[in-house]
Protein backbone atom coordinates (compact mmCIF):
# COMPACT_ATOMS: atom_id res chain seq x y z
CA UNK A 1 0.00 0.00 0.00
CA UNK A 2 1.39 3.39 -0.95
CA UNK A 3 1.38 6.35 1.42
CA UNK A 4 -1.25 8.99 0.70
CA UNK A 5 0.57 12.07 -0.62
CA UNK A 6 0.12 15.45 1.06
CA UNK A 7 0.28 17.05 -2.34
CA UNK A 8 -0.16 15.78 -5.88
CA UNK A 9 -0.14 17.65 -9.17
CA UNK A 10 0.18 16.65 -12.82
CA UNK A 11 1.74 18.55 -15.70
CA UNK A 12 1.35 17.82 -19.40
CA UNK A 13 4.48 18.22 -21.51
CA UNK A 14 4.56 18.37 -25.31
CA UNK A 15 7.52 17.21 -27.37
CA UNK A 16 9.28 19.92 -29.45
CA UNK A 17 7.58 22.71 -27.46
CA UNK A 18 10.86 24.54 -26.97
CA UNK A 19 9.36 27.84 -25.79
CA UNK A 20 7.65 26.24 -22.78
CA UNK A 21 10.37 23.67 -22.12
CA UNK A 22 11.29 23.90 -18.45
CA UNK A 23 8.12 25.68 -17.34
CA UNK A 24 6.76 22.69 -15.42
CA UNK A 25 10.03 22.32 -13.52
CA UNK A 26 10.04 26.03 -12.71
CA UNK A 27 6.47 25.70 -11.38
CA UNK A 28 7.41 22.60 -9.36
CA UNK A 29 10.34 24.49 -7.87
CA UNK A 30 7.99 27.33 -6.85
CA UNK A 31 5.57 24.83 -5.26
CA UNK A 32 8.37 23.19 -3.25
CA UNK A 33 9.55 26.61 -2.09
CA UNK A 34 6.05 27.58 -1.01
CA UNK A 35 5.67 24.37 0.98
CA UNK A 36 8.89 25.24 2.79
CA UNK A 37 11.16 22.41 1.63
CA UNK A 38 14.89 22.93 2.37
CA UNK A 39 16.64 24.88 -0.44
CA UNK A 40 19.29 22.16 -1.02
CA UNK A 41 16.53 19.57 -1.54
CA UNK A 42 14.56 21.92 -3.81
CA UNK A 43 17.61 22.50 -5.99
CA UNK A 44 18.23 18.77 -6.43
CA UNK A 45 14.57 18.09 -7.24
CA UNK A 46 14.44 21.01 -9.67
CA UNK A 47 17.58 19.95 -11.55
CA UNK A 48 16.45 16.31 -11.83
CA UNK A 49 12.95 17.33 -12.93
CA UNK A 50 14.24 19.87 -15.46
CA UNK A 51 16.56 17.33 -17.08
CA UNK A 52 13.68 14.86 -17.33
CA UNK A 53 11.38 17.53 -18.75
CA UNK A 54 13.99 18.54 -21.34
CA UNK A 55 14.41 14.90 -22.34
CA UNK A 56 10.68 14.77 -23.12
CA UNK A 57 10.75 18.00 -25.14
CA UNK A 58 13.86 16.96 -27.05
CA UNK A 59 13.18 13.27 -27.67
CA UNK A 60 9.56 12.25 -26.94
CA UNK A 61 6.09 13.08 -28.31
CA UNK A 62 4.44 13.96 -25.02
CA UNK A 63 4.48 13.13 -21.34
CA UNK A 64 2.80 13.54 -17.99
CA UNK A 65 4.91 14.69 -15.06
CA UNK A 66 3.41 13.79 -11.72
CA UNK A 67 4.67 15.44 -8.56
CA UNK A 68 3.79 13.76 -5.26
CA UNK A 69 4.95 15.00 -1.91
CA UNK A 70 4.67 12.76 1.13
CA UNK A 71 5.89 13.50 4.67
CA UNK A 72 9.08 11.57 3.79
CA UNK A 73 9.93 12.44 0.22
CA UNK A 74 9.32 14.17 -3.09
CA UNK A 75 8.39 11.71 -5.85
CA UNK A 76 8.47 12.77 -9.49
CA UNK A 77 7.25 10.44 -12.20
CA UNK A 78 7.73 11.29 -15.87
CA UNK A 79 5.82 8.99 -18.19
CA UNK A 80 6.37 9.68 -21.88
CA UNK A 81 5.12 8.43 -25.21
CA UNK A 82 8.06 8.20 -27.55
CA UNK A 83 10.70 6.04 -29.17
CA UNK A 84 11.98 4.61 -25.90
CA UNK A 85 15.62 3.99 -24.97
CA UNK A 86 17.11 0.86 -26.59
CA UNK A 87 20.02 0.58 -24.12
CA UNK A 88 19.38 2.25 -20.76
CA UNK A 89 22.84 1.28 -19.46
CA UNK A 90 24.48 3.14 -22.33
CA UNK A 91 22.19 6.15 -21.88
CA UNK A 92 23.28 6.34 -18.23
CA UNK A 93 26.95 6.75 -19.22
CA UNK A 94 28.09 10.36 -18.76
CA UNK A 95 28.77 11.89 -22.19
CA UNK A 96 26.77 9.36 -24.20
CA UNK A 97 24.21 11.13 -26.39
CA UNK A 98 22.11 10.55 -29.49
CA UNK A 99 21.34 14.27 -29.83
CA UNK A 100 21.05 15.90 -33.25
CA UNK A 101 22.93 19.08 -34.18
CA UNK A 102 19.64 20.95 -33.72
CA UNK A 103 19.41 19.76 -30.10
CA UNK A 104 23.05 20.71 -29.42
CA UNK A 105 22.45 24.18 -30.82
CA UNK A 106 19.77 24.55 -28.15
CA UNK A 107 22.38 23.87 -25.48
CA UNK A 108 21.48 20.24 -24.80
CA UNK A 109 22.81 16.85 -25.82
CA UNK A 110 25.87 16.90 -23.55
CA UNK A 111 25.14 13.33 -22.55
CA UNK A 112 24.66 14.40 -18.93
CA UNK A 113 20.86 14.29 -18.65
CA UNK A 114 20.24 10.88 -17.10
CA UNK A 115 23.52 10.94 -15.09
CA UNK A 116 22.47 14.35 -13.70
CA UNK A 117 19.08 12.96 -12.70
CA UNK A 118 20.72 9.98 -10.99
CA UNK A 119 23.18 12.23 -9.13
CA UNK A 120 20.46 14.52 -7.81
CA UNK A 121 17.81 11.96 -6.91
CA UNK A 122 18.10 9.50 -4.02
CA UNK A 123 16.52 6.77 -6.14
CA UNK A 124 15.87 6.55 -9.87
CA UNK A 125 14.02 3.85 -11.75
CA UNK A 126 13.83 3.75 -15.53
CA UNK A 127 11.46 1.58 -17.50
CA UNK A 128 11.61 1.89 -21.26
CA UNK A 129 9.91 0.04 -24.11
CA UNK A 130 11.30 0.73 -27.57
CA UNK A 131 8.59 2.17 -29.79
CA UNK A 132 6.31 2.99 -26.86
CA UNK A 133 8.00 5.22 -24.35
CA UNK A 134 9.96 5.70 -21.16
CA UNK A 135 8.93 6.15 -17.54
CA UNK A 136 11.29 7.70 -15.01
CA UNK A 137 10.49 7.53 -11.34
CA UNK A 138 12.65 9.48 -8.98
CA UNK A 139 12.50 10.13 -5.28
CA UNK A 140 14.27 12.69 -3.14
CA UNK A 141 14.12 12.33 0.62
CA UNK A 142 13.09 15.32 2.71
CA UNK B 1 32.45 39.06 -5.82
CA UNK B 2 29.73 41.62 -6.40
CA UNK B 3 27.94 41.68 -9.76
CA UNK B 4 28.91 45.34 -10.06
CA UNK B 5 32.56 44.21 -10.09
CA UNK B 6 31.79 41.62 -12.79
CA UNK B 7 30.19 44.34 -14.90
CA UNK B 8 33.27 46.50 -14.54
CA UNK B 9 35.89 43.79 -15.13
CA UNK B 10 34.19 42.47 -18.29
CA UNK B 11 32.93 45.88 -19.43
CA UNK B 12 29.38 44.52 -19.60
CA UNK B 13 26.18 46.03 -20.83
CA UNK B 14 23.31 45.45 -18.38
CA UNK B 15 20.33 43.78 -20.08
CA UNK B 16 18.15 43.10 -17.07
CA UNK B 17 18.29 43.43 -13.29
CA UNK B 18 20.41 46.58 -13.14
CA UNK B 19 19.07 47.32 -9.65
CA UNK B 20 20.48 44.04 -8.33
CA UNK B 21 24.19 44.52 -9.12
CA UNK B 22 24.90 44.74 -5.40
CA UNK B 23 24.33 40.98 -5.13
CA UNK B 24 27.28 38.78 -4.21
CA UNK B 25 28.19 35.71 -6.29
CA UNK B 26 30.37 32.94 -4.90
CA UNK B 27 31.54 30.94 -7.94
CA UNK B 28 31.77 31.17 -11.71
CA UNK B 29 30.98 28.60 -14.39
CA UNK B 30 31.56 28.86 -18.15
CA UNK B 31 29.71 26.48 -20.52
CA UNK B 32 27.49 26.40 -23.59
CA UNK B 33 25.86 23.03 -22.89
CA UNK B 34 23.19 23.38 -20.24
CA UNK B 35 23.43 19.82 -18.92
CA UNK B 36 27.11 20.47 -18.22
CA UNK B 37 26.04 23.56 -16.30
CA UNK B 38 23.51 21.53 -14.30
CA UNK B 39 26.12 18.86 -13.59
CA UNK B 40 28.87 21.14 -12.34
CA UNK B 41 27.55 24.49 -11.19
CA UNK B 42 27.20 25.40 -7.51
CA UNK B 43 24.49 27.63 -5.97
CA UNK B 44 24.90 31.43 -5.99
CA UNK B 45 26.93 31.24 -9.16
CA UNK B 46 27.62 33.41 -12.16
CA UNK B 47 27.08 31.59 -15.47
CA UNK B 48 29.10 32.68 -18.49
CA UNK B 49 27.71 31.33 -21.76
CA UNK B 50 27.24 31.85 -25.48
CA UNK B 51 23.83 30.18 -25.42
CA UNK B 52 21.26 32.94 -25.84
CA UNK B 53 17.90 31.14 -25.88
CA UNK B 54 15.32 30.88 -23.10
CA UNK B 55 16.89 27.65 -21.82
CA UNK B 56 19.93 29.56 -20.57
CA UNK B 57 17.63 31.42 -18.16
CA UNK B 58 15.50 28.40 -17.21
CA UNK B 59 18.70 26.47 -16.46
CA UNK B 60 19.91 29.38 -14.35
CA UNK B 61 16.65 29.46 -12.43
CA UNK B 62 16.69 25.73 -11.72
CA UNK B 63 20.35 25.73 -10.62
CA UNK B 64 20.13 28.87 -8.40
CA UNK B 65 22.34 30.92 -10.71
CA UNK B 66 22.11 34.59 -9.76
CA UNK B 67 23.36 36.12 -12.99
CA UNK B 68 24.31 35.28 -16.57
CA UNK B 69 27.01 36.94 -18.66
CA UNK B 70 26.45 36.39 -22.40
CA UNK B 71 29.85 36.36 -24.09
CA UNK B 72 31.24 37.05 -27.60
CA UNK B 73 28.95 40.06 -28.10
CA UNK B 74 25.84 37.89 -28.08
CA UNK B 75 22.50 39.08 -26.84
CA UNK B 76 19.76 36.87 -25.33
CA UNK B 77 16.48 36.53 -27.22
CA UNK B 78 13.24 38.18 -26.06
CA UNK B 79 11.85 35.08 -24.34
CA UNK B 80 15.05 34.75 -22.32
CA UNK B 81 14.88 38.37 -21.16
CA UNK B 82 11.19 38.05 -20.23
CA UNK B 83 11.80 34.92 -18.10
CA UNK B 84 14.84 36.54 -16.45
CA UNK B 85 12.79 39.57 -15.44
CA UNK B 86 10.06 37.32 -14.07
CA UNK B 87 12.53 35.20 -12.08
CA UNK B 88 14.81 38.01 -10.93
CA UNK B 89 17.95 36.81 -12.72
CA UNK B 90 20.49 39.47 -13.70
CA UNK B 91 21.55 39.43 -17.36
CA UNK B 92 24.80 41.03 -18.58
CA UNK B 93 26.54 40.98 -21.97
CA UNK B 94 30.22 41.35 -22.87
CA UNK B 95 32.08 41.45 -26.17
CA UNK B 96 34.87 39.30 -24.72
CA UNK B 97 35.04 35.59 -25.62
CA UNK B 98 34.28 32.91 -23.02
CA UNK B 99 37.88 31.99 -22.20
CA UNK B 100 38.99 35.57 -21.61
CA UNK B 101 35.88 36.43 -19.62
CA UNK B 102 36.42 33.48 -17.27
CA UNK B 103 40.15 34.18 -17.07
CA UNK B 104 39.71 37.81 -16.08
CA UNK B 105 37.19 36.98 -13.33
CA UNK B 106 39.30 34.09 -12.06
CA UNK B 107 42.39 36.28 -11.93
CA UNK B 108 40.43 38.74 -9.81
CA UNK B 109 39.53 36.04 -7.28
CA UNK B 110 36.21 34.52 -8.38
CA UNK B 111 36.70 30.76 -7.80
CA UNK B 112 35.36 27.88 -9.88
CA UNK B 113 32.90 25.29 -8.62
CA UNK B 114 35.52 22.63 -7.85
CA UNK B 115 37.25 25.02 -5.46
CA UNK B 116 34.12 25.89 -3.61
CA UNK B 117 34.27 24.77 -0.03
CA UNK B 118 30.86 24.82 1.61
CA UNK B 119 30.40 27.30 4.41
CA UNK B 120 33.74 29.05 3.95
CA UNK B 121 33.75 32.83 4.20
CA UNK B 122 35.37 34.92 1.46
CA UNK B 123 38.39 35.69 3.63
CA UNK B 124 39.04 32.03 4.41
CA UNK B 125 38.49 30.99 0.83
CA UNK B 126 41.04 33.53 -0.42
CA UNK B 127 43.56 32.08 2.03
CA UNK B 128 42.79 28.56 0.86
CA UNK B 129 43.05 29.51 -2.81
CA UNK B 130 46.44 31.11 -2.27
CA UNK B 131 47.78 27.73 -1.16
CA UNK B 132 46.67 25.97 -4.36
Amino acid sequence: MSIEPLFCQRFEISGKDFINAGKASTTIKAILREIGIRPAVIRRAAIACYEAEMNVVLYARKAIIELRITPQEIRIQVEDEGDGIPDVGLAMQPGYSTASDEIREMGFGAGMGLPNIKNNADTLQIRSVVGQGTTLEMAIGL
Amino acid sequence: MKLEAVREILNCRVISGGNRLGQEIEVGCGADLMSDVLAFIKPNALLLTGLTNVQSVRTANVAEVKAIVYVRGKFPDQDAVAVAQEQGIVLLATNLPLYESCGRLYARGLPGGSERVEGLSDVNRAALLSTL
